[in-house]
């Protein structure tokens, strides 16, 4: 909402010295936002001149050399404006004067002196939609009879400034110049102007030719009136100004006269070319597709969602959002039916979404008050009798079902500080309310408060509370910590100790979008499940909400192999959506993937299968599920990883995860991957951790190994001499595992270290040699192994 | 004629050991005079030929010999033992100035670090973080905090409804619906004190904007709950996380959910709120959203609003990441490029 100084001061009266600047500010602190504020017109060194010589530039086919009084000297000037001539009165530049498109100084042009410029409208920096071709073509003429040496932004009437608020959703009261003058008038304790609504009317009743039928339920208020011989012309300079101010292009007298009434008022109005209306007027829900061509020339196809101004014949208008072609006040339109109507602000939201966003329909949906929509209706009278010699029927076609009674709240000033938390007196508080146009009636033990009918957002005493609160001052509320009970304060210790634990292998976290392509959605998993798309999405590759979080990392390391960058070892920890049975799941996930280098030491090592589950065996031995979990080859494996170095993650007999490359067909790197569900890993709790008393005597260690061929699995040795090593043996671990050179092709040597202990006594050599050597020659025959040389 | 003898071996002993130049020729003096036949030793065998009554001052007298050989003995062993470790030492001199080893440190992403020091500042005072879903219900999201289905301020959120679920389902476009979660779940209907950090989705994408970004709300429920509470309390959070010198400023502001509702400016933390192109000259930069709860808001959620009052605030985390650690477009935050990432490994300055 742009607000004209000069408009609102018509019902306010505002300090002259009082900077626009600290207007705005002013506003914002009772909450209402403001984009900018300033002069209309940001030039500076403009006066009005008059063009005594204009004779052609002896170098020049198009420039005038013009001699031109400005009021206490003549200057020479040299212009290239084709309608420059001697006798206009015209806008002087001075030298030093600032304008949008530079500073003009004094200087030689084609070797003849000029010390300014004279000016178009075009150079005043005014928007594009503000000016007509002779704007841009020529120099402006103002009317002769302008003196000679004033202010030329004066002169033109535009010296107005203007603030640009950005209002809050709530305030549709402030789409008005007579709701901005509440605002003011509260802040700097001035009353608002009343609004003249005076006219004449003649002794014909328009209920005995027109009619209106309200067919639908979303129009509580329908007002129409008529006035008669209407003269088309230009508006007098101030309306014009005025709507430029607030950013609306002006038109003609009689379709400016609707916006500066909607402007003054909030009530968006339409006026009908009275004889293309015909004599009945209908409210009512649109067709389904039935079509309306609109003022702006487009046709447009309606739903019944919509509500259309209909003659018995056609809808003539698409209520509080357009107006149609068909009744259009053109040129020679005499007579006018002027509409004030309430529509419902739900459906005009819904259509002008739809169709387009406009003045009228923005103020539509944010609600209006029944009041005004009498009021501007008596307005328009006014300024259309005053300034388009407009004859005003008698009457007023009136349907109005909303039987709109005063708001009354009861509200205490104990209440007031106890919400606001500050001690204002109960005399403040009227008085705060009274300038904002509440009627204030002190009872026993409370005040009983008249919400003034503008006011559709106040409902309850909070809303009062607000008021009070925002023109006390929100930020005049002294700060102090609220008095609670002692409690502990909590969050997800293990959730925050894995992404700490993941940075601490080496990961770089990353954040990545939710939103994924659809085709991706079922990739890096075999499981089933039903996909989430979205209904409108912004573009495709982001339409569909990711289940495994893998197609992301992927993704992020394709990105940044394109940057030269492929030592990438990254996590991220996010929700994967899915839906079942009818109900939208979702389930926090852990992703890995690496690749390229790990160990960025002089000594690099290359990522591999060993690497990543080096992470998942950490991550989970510091989960506490030592012993617990394995990794496991089965029929869960993906296809986007690779069948030889892939395994399903088992933890206590269940699948909560996969490990391995990726497949050369989704990334040709050796790119490695996992991910595990953590809702499932983060519900089986972490073994206690207790104390084991520190063996008194000493153990012994043994280590022994083997030959075996290259299919047999180390995991599978290592766990049978766990089991059959008897309660002496306490640990064992591979040591080495070796590949090459006096070793068959097919075969590779495992050693293993084997540590025995008993907790109170020594032990001797015979004993643990024997557990020792039955495991040698178990494991020989089981795994077909052939020990090598101690 | 002994005391002579004694005498040329201890004038002897002081050439000899001035002589020796490693420890290998201290061992074979040590023989020369201490060993079994060596010099010293074989004086005991002028005993016999020492009257009785001269025997126990020969005793003395070489008992004194072999203290001075070992007194010398030991000081030559020790200064060439000590050569010895010193040029050992010299020659393992190694070249400090060659990098350590790495170990490789990963790092945390900025929107973790950011969530973290949010949840840790609250929840010292006494909040629980509390996460709700992701896809909410248009109930959760919108109707429970008081903005009916075609109320106007539902513009300000353009959703991502999902497929087929206009108006039904969503993912959320505001971290508030987690309070509606934690008020009805909140069985005793009493008081509360919660966090909730999350991500949300909005259909919004450029420099300041992405579609996807992170909130964070908090709520706090109890009786005798004021805007003076609430000021407070965004005062000594937002000088824990912007810096000691900042200034709050509230101004009021509309959000359905609450009633008054606020605006939260803070002095800009680059100028100090002389005027900046951060704070487009203002002096101050709008970072949180805040309010007491609406009556209408507590009673949906099954709170008597005549015995129990609340405020609220939200804001957006990606902002104060983006503050914080000068990050200019919010795409970076989201681009992943491992370049980024690794910035963000190590400790920040407290």
């Amino acid at each position: 909402m742009k607000l004209s100084r000069k408009f609102v001061s018509d019902y306010i009266d505002l300090d002259k010295d009082l900077d626009i600047n600290k207007i705005a500010a002013d506003m914002t602190n009772i909450g209402n936002e403001y984009e900018s504020a300033g002069p209309l017109i940001n030039c500076t060194n403009l006066v009005v001149g008059e063009v005594l010589e204009c004779v052609m530039h002896p170098d020049s086919d198009h420039l005038h050399v013009c001699k031109v009084n400005v009021g206490n000297e003549v200057l020479n000037i040299v212009c290239g404006a084709p309608n420059v001539r001697v006798g206009l009165k015209v806008i002087v530049a001075l030298p030093g004067a600032k304008l949008p498109g530079g500073e003009i100084k004094k200087g030689l042009i084609r070797g003849v002196e000029s010390n300014g410029m004279l000016c178009s409208k075009a150079e005043l920096g005014l928007d594009n939609k503000f000016l007509e071709d002779k704007d841009r073509d020529g120099i402006h003429e103002l009317p002769l009879d302008t003196e000679v040496g004033i202010d030329a932004i004066k002169a033109l009437g535009l010296d107005d400034e203007v603030i640009d608020f950005e209002l809050t959703s709530n305030r549709g009261d402030l789409l008005s110049i007579l709701g901005m003058a509440y605002e003011l008038g509260a802040i700097y304790k001035k009353k608002v102007k009343d609004i003249d609504l005076s006219h004449q009317e003649n002794n014909e009743d328009i209920n005995k030719e027109f009619k209106v039928e309200i067919q639908t339920s979303s129009c509580p208020l329908f007002l129409a009136k008529k006035v008669k011989n209407v003269v088309i012309k230009e508006s007098p300079e101030f309306i014009k100004n005025r709507l430029i101010a607030s950013g609306i292009r002006p038109i003609n007298n009689v379709v400016d006269i609707s916006n500066y009434v909607m402007l003054e008022t909030g009530q968006p109005l339409h006026y009908y070319d009275a004889k293309s209306l015909g004599d009945t007027l209908i409210v009512r829900n649109a067709l389904d597709n039935e079509e309306l061509t609109t003022l702006d020339g487009i046709k447009r196809c309606l739903s019944s969602e919509d509500i259309v101004i209909s003659s018995p014949k056609e809808a003539v208008g698409l209520a509080g959002v357009m107006g149609g072609l068909s009744t259009e006040v053109e040129e020679d339109t005499k007579d006018i039916i002027i509409e004030s109507a309430i529509f419902d602000n739900v459906k005009i939201r819904k259509t002008s979404k739809k169709v387009l966003r406009s003045e009228a329909s923005n103020r539509f949906e944010k609600g209006l008050d029944p009041k005004r929509t009498y009021m501007a209706i008596e307005r328009s009278c006014h300024l259309l009798e005053k300034y388009a010699d407009a004859t005003v029927v008698g009457g007023m076609v009136t349907y109005d079902k909303l039987n709109v009674q005063d708001k009354v709240i009861n509200i205490t000033c104990d209440k007031i500080n106890k919400i606001l938390g500050i001690t204002i007196l109960e005399k403040d508080v009227i008085s705060i309310l009274e300038s904002l146009g509440f009627t204030v009636k002190k009872n026993k033990d409370s005040l009983e408060v008249t919400v003034p009918s503008r006011r559709i957002d106040i409902s309850i005493e909070e809303d009062l509370v607000e008021e009070v609160g925002r023109i006390y001052g929100m930020d005049n509320i002294k700060g102090k910590l609220p008095i609670l009970e002692v409690v502990l304060g909590k969050y997800n210790h293990t959730k925050r100790e894995i992404r700490h634990k993941m940075a601490e292998f080496g990961l770089n976290e990353t954040y990545s979008y939710t939103l994924i392509p659809k085709e991706e959605v079922h990739k890096f998993t075999t499981d089933n499940f039903e996909s989430i798309l979205v209904a409108d999405p912004m573009s495709e590759d982001r339409n569909t909400l990711r289940y495994s979080l893998l197609y992301s990392l992927k993704e992020i390391y394709l990105y940044n192999k394109a940057r030269n960058q492929s030592d990438i070892s990254i996590f991220e920890m996010a929700k994967g959506f899915y839906k079942e049975d009818n109900e939208y799941k979702e389930t926090l996930k852990l992703a890995v993937l690496m690749s390229g280098n790990y160990y960025l030491d002089i000594h690099k090592k290359k990522v591999d299968f060993y690497t990543i589950k080096g992470i998942l065996e950490e991550l989970f031995n510091y989960l506490g599920f030592e012993g617990r979990y394995e990794v496991k080859v089965d029929n869960n494996i993906p296809k986007e990883f690779h069948p030889g170095q892939s395994a399903s993650i088992i933890l206590q007999n269940e699948l909560v995860g996969v490990i391995g490359k990726l497949h050369p067909n989704v990334v040709k790197d050796d790119v490695y991957a996992l991910e595990i569900n953590l809702d499932k890993v983060l519900s089986i709790h972490s073994k206690k951790m207790s104390y084991k008393d520190i063996p008194k005597f000493p153990g012994m260690e043994k280590d022994m190994a083997f030959v075996v061929k290259k299919d047999v699995s180390c995991g599978d040795i290592i766990t049978y001499i766990k089991k059959n090593g008897g309660k002496l043996l306490t640990d064992v671990e591979l040591f080495d595992i070796y590949e090459g050179p006096n070793v068959k092709d097919d075969e590779k040597s495992l050693a293993f270290h084997l540590t025995f202990q008993e907790q109170n006594r020594t032990l001797t050599e015979e004993e643990v040699m024997e557990v020792f050597n039955n495991l040698i020659k178990n494991i020989e025959s089981k795994f077909n192994a052939i020990l090598r040389d101690k | 004629m002994y005391k002579d003898k004694i005498e040329e071996i201890k004038k002897e002993l002081q050439e000899v050991f001035k002589n020796i130049n490693n420890l290998n020729e201290l061992e074979n003096i040590k023989v020369e005079y201490m060993g079994k036949n060596g010099k010293i030793s074989l004086l005991n065998q002028m005993i016999k030929d020492i009257p009785n009554e001269e025997k126990r001052e020969f005793g003395i007298l070489v008992n004194e010999l072999r203290s001075l050989f070992s007194e010398e003995y030991d000081t030559a062993k020790n200064n060439f033992e000590e050569q010895e470790l010193n040029q050992k030492l010299a020659s393992e001199k190694i070249d400090i100035t060659l990098p350590g080893r790495k170990i490789k440190r990963g790092s945390l992403h900025p929107m973790t670090r950011i969530t973290e020091e949010f949840e840790d500042i609250f929840v010292s005072m006494g909040y629980t973080v509390y996460e709700g879903p992701e896809i909410e219900s248009d109930e959760n999201c919108f109707q429970k905090l008081n903005l009916p289905k075609g109320h106007p301020a539902r513009d300000a959120q353009d959703s991502f409804y999902l497929d087929g679920e206009y108006e039904n389902y969503l993912l959320r476009s505001q971290t508030s619906t987690a309070q509606v979660r934690a008020m009805e779940e909140c069985t005793a209907k009493g008081p509360l004190r919660i966090v909730c950090p999350g991500k949300v989705y909005r259909r919004d994408e450029d420099a300041t904007h992405s579609h996807q970004f992170m909130q964070i709300e908090g709520l706090v429920i109890d009786e005798n709950i004021s805007m003076a509470d609430l000021k407070g309390t965004l005062e000594l959070f937002c000088k824990k996380i912007l810096g000691e010198k900042t200034n709050v400023r509230f101004r009021p502001s509309y959000f359905p959910f609450t009633e008054p509702s606020v605006e939260v400016d803070v002095s800009c933390f680059k100028c100090n709120g002389k005027g900046c192109s951060l704070c487009k000259q203002t002096g101050w930069i709008e970072v949180l959203g805040a309010g007491m709860v609406h009556p209408n808001v507590l009673e949906m959620s099954g709170y008597d609003s005549k015995k129990y009052q609340g405020f609220a605030f939200g804001t957006g985390m990606d902002r104060f990441a983006m503050f914080k650690y000068g990050i200019p477009d919010i795409r970076t935050i989201y681009g992943n490029d491992i370049r980024f990432l690794k910035q963000f490994d190590r400790k920040d300055e407290e």
